[in-house]
């Protein structure tokens, strides 16, 4: 996990996975059990050897319903009270400590004051920044930002995670990307076409995948990296997916033939022979072969092949699967303490909001990881630590000064948008602003295109703010607004990460500069100047004077060399 | 994947709150790729209408791939539209002829209340999950080996069918009753197969059915109809296992 706190990263893989693990299965989480009763496990990106604990390729959802569940018990013993339908749109710093946020009602569009000893921002990531991501829709970075601009540092904003594995951009309507499972890797191998003619006529509808010779399939993982191969970590996969596609090995008929193939039928093929000697037959015919085979990945991997094909109406059983990286997670967010405190004391921020853990790349099946460990075992003790000082404090008001202020903030900025009267809708600039985020801030970077970035991007603002329409009105359930609320902060982090990603001169992980690669393509570190933390302040409207901070690194424990997968 | 493009006609459902009346209102939309998903033909929608000025059309969503449970579209007179086993999401544009008026609404039941247009308010359930579908476990960080209690494959397995249930509400919509036994069905069924959640087993059924009565949800009368809308296949066996248990707990408590 390069550059990022070692000592968090060790204690998440070692101490914490497996308590997590425990935890769930306490509340019930139904995980895959061997015939035995005890836990099944396979393996997933950026690991050689078996270490993920699975719930039938729906781990994620899994573990989030357990958690659903362990704050619905909460809920219904009157412990935590929850506001369904509210966004939280400011923060209140009284004397300098958090001490409340101003919320929208999503339904009547009230606007509240709840006030608190401590806040806690978990608003998760902000990958759709890039318009087009596997995030929820609703996913924005807006709590993370207001908390951003009321004073706590950013860190590490341009460290993104491009996943390899997503179902491939079908057109101009495409809203958002949908991941297939990293655990696919397991069984599937990556391929272009080796000739260029071979990849155009794919790419025409004049060929099939089926047609094409084993020998004239260019396996471009297992070539470059034979000791991983398929299994290299997300970051490696997606770049070496993206050269193939910028060399124009591309299968993908989109408008920029993006795309490589995810096969199975060598899987299917050994693991339907395996079948077919477990069951006495060791002359087994292809067509048994092929239908046990096929049988087993259904077992496996069923619900994935469904909802392939029913994205793509194409049979990933016959024919191999299509697949092109996508901003799947963001490494970046509200800088935090070790007790997971932002800047602002009192404000606590975890999960994929905050930056901790992950550095620039991350491995597979960590995120909830960490969010987890983050809410179940690290904050309940740091939040309590905290307001053990606050025992006195009594009760805040929310009619302040404070309160007055960042509530008349809130609602300057909704009456603006509602009476601006301009032409284009929100959406048309977040795909903008998509646009440019994927083409300059994106896998591959440059000093260029990050100057480019930055001056683009504030162009797009200054055209947002004049031009951009919402229907509407205050008082009702209003998207359109919620959005518009939304991209206002996405387009000023956008300029934020390609200052970030401007400053970094060096590759690593999630992070590619083109200018700092070796003969081979892979990345080029600067651990003399760039093992650091970069952390940057706000300095008001103009995000190109916001300030840098920058934390040394210490790595204590892992002898630092260049990742090496091959 | 080779688009075409489609011109169709949409009725849609328009409400401006829970207090006010609704009415199908008539939309024509051109050149939707049948690669869209069907929510990605209400964003082109959306778009058409923005710039013709009007309000655009609002309905849940989130995931936009069949896992949150929040698209709620009550397609052609069927949850979740035409096709078998997929979230409104996950439906697309191909399924549908060129030329072809397409009927959208929200879901229909008394315990789902309109919020706006395509919008109902589904917290009833959140409700019922409230009053007993959890483990009363602390996350103290002490609980014990996940290992240490072993779980029978096909108990882990049943189990994991019913948690795949995403709390939709598909099955209410579905139902000539409105009846959410399904949904209970699957999280009383998810916890009563696994050792962790048999403890609490009986008070759990107990509270769970109880909340379901009172938020208006009505009775089940075994059509299926349910079962056949479910996008995550939850087989009415759970209706049948949630009953079972409940008789237990009722027999025991008497
Ligand atoms: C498709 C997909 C699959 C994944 N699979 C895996 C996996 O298998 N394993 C793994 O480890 N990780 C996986 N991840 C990553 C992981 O799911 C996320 O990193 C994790 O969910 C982040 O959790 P979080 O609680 O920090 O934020 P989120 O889950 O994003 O939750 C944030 C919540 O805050 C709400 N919110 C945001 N802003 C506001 C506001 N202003 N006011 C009020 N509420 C707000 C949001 O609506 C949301 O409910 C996956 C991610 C995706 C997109
Ligand atoms: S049982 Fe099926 S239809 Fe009902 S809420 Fe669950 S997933 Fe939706
Ligand atoms: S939007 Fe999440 S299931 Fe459809």
């Amino acid at each position: 996990m390069c550059r990022s706190r070692n000592t968090l990263s060790d204690t998440l893989v070692d101490e914490v996975s497996g308590n997590i693990i425990d935890q769930c299965v306490a509340q019930g989480v139904p995980f895959a059990r061997e015939y035995g009763g005890l836990l099944d496990n396979r393996s997933f990106g950026g690991t050689q050897v078996q270490r993920t604990f699975y719930a039938a390729g729906q781990t994620g959802q899994q573990l989030l319903l357990g958690a659903y569940s362990a704050l619905s018990r909460q809920i219904g013993v009157g412990h935590v009270k929850m506001y369904h339908r509210h966004e939280m749109l400011d923060l209140v710093k009284v004397d300098g400590k958090a001490r409340g946020i101003i919320a929208r009602n999503l339904v009547t569009g009230e606007i509240e004051r709840h006030s608190a000893h401590a806040v806690i921002i978990a608003s998760g990531g902000y990958g759709n920044v890039y318009f087009l991501s596997t995030n929820a829709m609703g996913s924005n970075v807006t709590a993370a930002w207001k908390t951003h601009k009321r004073g706590a540092l950013f860190a590490n904003p341009c460290f993104v995670q491009i996943h390899p594995t997503c179902i491939p951009v079908h057109g101009t309507n495409q809203s958002k990307l949908t991941l297939m499972s990293e655990s696919l890797r397991n069984s599937g191998r990556i391929w272009v076409p080796k000739k260029k003619e071979d990849a155009e006529a794919i790419r025409a509808g004049k060929m099939k995948p089926t047609q094409i010779a084993e020998d004239d399939r260019d396996y471009f993982l297992e070539r470059r990296y034979p000791a991983f191969g398929n299994l290299v970590p997300r970051d490696v996969a997606s770049r070496a997916a993206k050269e193939r596609c910028d060399a124009g090995y591309g299968i993908e008929a989109n408008n920029t033939n993006e795309g490589v193939y995810l096969d199975f039928s060598s899987e299917i093929y050994s693991k339907g022979k395996q079948a077919a000697f477990g069951q006495g037959d060791h002359a087994p015919s292809d067509e048994k072969i092929l239908e046990l085979g096929k049988k087993w990945i259904e077992e496996k991997y069923g619900n994935l092949f469904q909802m392939y094909e029913k994205i793509t109406d194409e049979n990933p059983y016959e024919t191999p699967m299509k697949i092109y990286p996508a901003v799947h997670y963001t490494m970046g967010g509200v800088w935090v303490d070790y007790n997971l405190q932002s800047t602002i004391p009192g404000c606590f921020v975890a999960g994929e909001a905050n930056f901790s853990d992950h550095g620039a790349n991350r491995l597979g099946a960590s995120a909830l990881m960490q969010g987890l460990a983050d809410g179940y075992f690290v904050l309940p003790y740091t939040v309590s630590n905290y307001l053990a000082d606050e025992i006195r404090t009594g009760k805040i008001s929310t009619d302040s000064a404070e309160f007055d202020e960042a509530e008349k903030n809130v609602r300057d900025q909704i009456n603006t948008f509602l009476n601006n009267n301009g032409t284009k809708s929100v959406d048309s600039f977040h795909k903008r602003l998509g646009l440019i985020m994927w083409n300059k801030v994106g896998m591959g970077r440059s000093e260029q295109g990050l100057k480019e970035a930055i001056a683009e991007i504030e162009a797009l603002r200054t055209e947002f703010r004049k031009d951009v329409f919402v229907p509407g009105s205050a008082d009702e359930l209003n998207p359109e607004l919620e959005k518009a609320i939304r991209v206002a902060d996405l387009i000023e982090l956008g300029q934020l990460m390609a200052q970030d990603g401007l400053q970094r001169n060096e590759s690593c992980g999630g992070h590619f500069r083109e200018e700092y690669q070796d003969a081979e393509g892979e990345t080029l570190r600067d651990d003399e100047n760039f093992k650091i933390v970069s952390a940057w302040e706000y300095k008001g409207d103009d995000i190109r004077q916001e300030e840098l901070h920058k934390e040394a690194l210490n790595y204590e424990f892992i002898k630092i060399a260049a990742r090496n997968y091959k | 994947m080779a688009s075409k493009f489609i011109n169709i006609t949409l009725k849609i459902w328009r409400q401006k709150n829970g207090t006010t009346k609704g009415a199908l209102e008539t939309y024509g939309l051109n050149n939707v790729s049948t690669d869209s998903s069907f929510l990605e033909m209400l964003d082109q929608l959306n778009e058409q209408l923005i710039n013709e000025r009007k309000n655009p059309v609002a309905f849940d969503h989130d995931c936009r791939e069949g896992i949150c449970g929040s698209c709620s579209l009550y397609i052609n007179g069927r949850a979740h539209g035409p096709d078998r086993g997929v979230t409104t999401c996950q439906l697309h544009m191909r399924t549908f002829k060129d030329g072809e008026t397409i009927y959208v609404e929200p879901w229909r039941s008394r315990a789902f209340p309109v919020i706006k247009d395509l919008v109902v308010d589904r917290s009833a359930f959140d409700r019922i999950q409230q009053a007993g579908g959890f483990v009363s476990v602390n996350t103290s960080g002490r609980t014990i080996d996940a290992n240490a209690t072993p779980i029978p494959k096909a108990d882990a397995d049943k189990a994991f069918e019913a948690a795949a249930c995403i709390g939709c509400g598909a099955c209410v919509a579905s139902c000539k009753n409105g009846s959410a036994m399904l949904f209970v069905g699957a999280k009383v069924s998810q916890y009563a197969l696994l050792p962790q959640g048999k403890v609490e087993a009986q008070q759990r059924v107990l509270n769970m059915v109880r909340q379901m009565d009172e938020e208006g949800f009505g009775n089940c009368t075994n059509t299926g109809a349910c079962e056949v809308e479910c996008p995550k296949g939850i087989s009415i066996e759970n209706i049948a296992r949630m009953n079972r248990e409940y008789l237990k707990a009722i027999v025991t408590e008497e």
